[in-house]
């Protein structure tokens, strides 16, 4: 009896050894599943279809043309390759404003009648309207589906726009890599120095409360960054720059750098403690001073850490969602200069998914933004696995 | 003569040197007692009994944030008992029981990496598989299941360091003795690493409190001012609160004050966590010396 409930006891332990992995193959699992249907969807809202006149040539709209027709950006049919006419844009609302009430039905009934009897005799239309409000007669267009390279190198992102929506999410993909490495950028060498300080030049007992104001720093939420970073470091920024607005990529930077220091210094710190005595010795004992000991010794001796470190640091800065939500701006556009708002992967998916439908296509579309940002930091975990371990 | 001139110029450089390291430390130092100090000057004045035990009132600009607190303590203790038990099973799996071979660097590898993926991704997951595809809606559940998923890795990884320390001579001593291994396990190596164990699930709980992206489309509520104690119910948290108060208000001052005072009471919540759990580390040092 004792033994059997031993080995229960046991199992269970075992089972439970593997819940990490199952974790991990399942949150893959159900972000792929969760993404991978914007990749079969065009943009165009489901259940409505786009028809031309029957004399048009074309065979398949572009997303972005399509976009582009619907924005008024394009206006004649020879810009894209067609009649040198211009482009008459025909919706349900049109409809309304041409054909009486009754004359519709009052179930619609009447309406594909209509719209073949409005759209019959203009080579230049282009119609937009729900696809059983259409009978045979009308020619619809297909749109090509959302490539995964639209996602990458499009540049508009207007997730419920109508007729077409788009997901060019290039903004938001070079705002969360601009932010990330303008932190790592003073927040490396400062979390090197620091931990230099702390491993080789500071006496024990500075050392011991140094740590617990690190450990400190690392115990505060994001959330109250954000908070700090939208109060105090905003303003400033717009005071000292003259900007029109605080909240810029710097702002996300700063608060960022300041997040991901805990993780870099105690990484870096260890690093340098488990640096065997004797290396330092040798080198104090040819005459080398303690500081040339630390720059042409340890620190070559540490590098592969110290490169973790910062792996682990861009991918903390990387995936940090409220701090940065709170102090960027959020707008989408493509980032120039550190100055100017921008908006990350995180922060889109944490403003926009209260708002998208689930399982509609901006749904998807943030969920494929999720899965890019779970895969590259799931690479950098693997890179900076790799060199924490590797010993010099 | 020369040389020793050279040596001291090294050494003038040095110390020039190693003053500008301390400083930038300093610095570092300086920056969390800034934002500790920052937010508890604008916060101190809004701390009183009655704004930490009354309910919101007029669309949260008046009245305390009760329903919060009760929310993020409701949190901490679901997602503790999902976390906690599977935890610590796996890190005793991990350093007791697995032959240390690829399936155990492997499932090593894979704690690492969960441990690294961002919260807002645990929250995409949440979402898709407690709130959408097991049905359980924006709930208590969805979000202490989530939030419990969160802090799996760092109680793995905790649980085995802890146990890691632990003597092997206490283990081959107790197999000597006629024991068996769950008895070795159970009897002799876990009471001995309670107490790591113990600083290890405060440190857990410090940052379930304080997460604010898995919670946002899983659990939490923007405005309810009722509190309920039931799994199937949305709840308010401390953390979306202060979100909430610092980015969208209708009187900019008036909610940044709730704020301030909400980042008080979240900041003072881990930092006692913080120190409750140096107080347990020193206790047991006291009792083993």
């Amino acid at each position: 009896m004792k033994k059997r409930f031993y080995t229960l006891w046991e199992n269970l332990i075992r089972a439970s050894g593997f819940c990490s992995t199952l974790l991990v193959l399942s949150i893959s699992f159900y972000l792929f599943r969760e993404a991978y249907g914007l990749f079969r969807n065009s943009g165009v809202e489901s259940g409505y279809s786009i028809f031309v006149h029957q004399s048009n040539p074309i065979q398949e709209f572009e997303p972005d043309t399509l976009r582009k027709i619907f924005n008024k950006d394009v206006r004649r049919w020879s810009e894209i390759g067609g009649i040198d006419e211009r482009i008459e844009i025909f919706s349900l609302s049109d409809l309304e404003k041409k054909f009486k009430e009754e004359a519709l039905g009052p179930d619609l009934q009447f309406v594909p009648e209509k719209v073949w009897e409005y759209s019959e005799n203009k080579p230049a239309i282009i119609g937009y309207f729900p696809s059983k409000l259409l009978d045979s007669r009308h020619k619809t267009v297909a749109v090509r589906q959302i490539e995964f390279s639209d996602l990458v190198f499009g540049d508009s992102w207007f997730p419920a726009s109508s007729p077409i929506a788009s997901f060019g999410a290039a903004s938001i993909l070079l705002g969360s890599l601009w932010v990330s490495f303008g932190a790592i950028l003073f927040a490396m060498p400062m979390g090197l120095v620091v931990a230099i300080y702390l491993a080789e030049i500071a006496n024990p007992r500075m050392r011991e409360i140094s740590l617990h104001f690190i450990e400190l720093l690392a115990g505060i939420p994001s959330v109250v960054f954000g908070f700090f970073g939208l109060v105090l470091v905003v303003p400033l920024l717009k005071d000292i720059f003259n900007l029109d607005q605080g909240e810029s990529a710097l702002a996300g930077s700063i608060i960022l750098g300041i997040i991901s220091l805990p993780t870099i210094i105690s990484i870096t710190q260890d690093a340098f403690l488990t640096i065997p005595k004797d290396i330092k010795a040798s080198s104090l004992s040819l005459g080398a001073t303690e500081l040339q000991t630390i720059f042409f010794v340890l620190i070559p001796y540490a590098k592969s850490a110290i490169f973790a470190a910062m792996i682990l640091g861009i991918g903390r800065a990387f995936g940090e969602t409220m701090a940065v939500l709170m102090v960027t701006g959020n707008a989408a556009i493509i980032p120039e200069s550190f100055f100017q708002p921008v908006r990350t992967i995180t922060a889109t998916i944490a403003s926009e998914l209260g708002e998208a439908p689930n399982g509609g296509i901006h749904y998807e579309a943030l969920f494929v933004l999720g899965t890019i940002l779970f895969v590259f930091t799931f690479l950098l975990n693997l890179i900076a696995n790799f060199f924490v371990g590797k010993k010099s | 003569m020369k040389e020793s001139r050279v040596q001291k110029q090294k050494l003038i450089t040095q110390k020039i040197a190693f003053g500008i390291f301390a400083a930038i430390s300093f610095s570092v130092l300086f920056l969390s007692v800034l934002v500790v100090g920052f937010i508890l000057v604008h916060g101190i004045m809004k701390l009183s009994p009655e704004f930490l035990f009354s309910k919101p009132e007029e669309g949260m600009m008046k009245g305390g944030i009760l329903p919060a607190i009760v929310g993020t303590l409701l949190l901490v203790i679901g997602s503790s008992l999902v976390a906690f038990p599977i935890g610590i099973l796996s890190g005793i799996y991990m350093n007791e029981y697995a032959s240390k071979n690829y399936i155990h660097s492997t499932i090593q590898m894979m704690t690492n990496n969960l441990a690294g993926i961002p919260s807002i991704v645990y929250g995409l997951f949440g979402l898709a598989l407690f709130v959408n595809s097991f049905g359980f809606g924006m709930s208590l559940i969805s979000g202490c299941l989530t939030l419990g998923i969160l802090v799996l890795p760092l109680v793995i990884r905790t649980t085995e360091e802890a146990l890691k320390s632990i003597d092997d001579s206490f283990r081959w001593t107790s197999y000597s003795l006629g024991a068996t291994k769950f008895e070795t396990v159970f009897g002799v190596i876990l009471p001995m690493a309670f107490p790591s164990i113990l600083t290890s699930l405060l440190l857990s709980i410090g940052r379930i409190a304080g997460e604010t992206a898995p919670i946002i489309f899983t659990v939490a509520a923007y405005y309810l001012p009722e509190i309920s104690f039931s799994l199937s119910a949305q709840v308010m948290a401390l953390p979306y609160h202060l979100y909430v108060m610092s980015t969208s208000g209708i009187d900019l001052n008036a909610s940044r004050e709730i704020a301030f005072g909400t980042a008080l009471v979240l900041m003072i919540l881990v930092l006692l966590l913080n120190l409750g759990l140096r107080l347990v580390k020193k206790f047991f040092q006291k009792r083993n010396s």
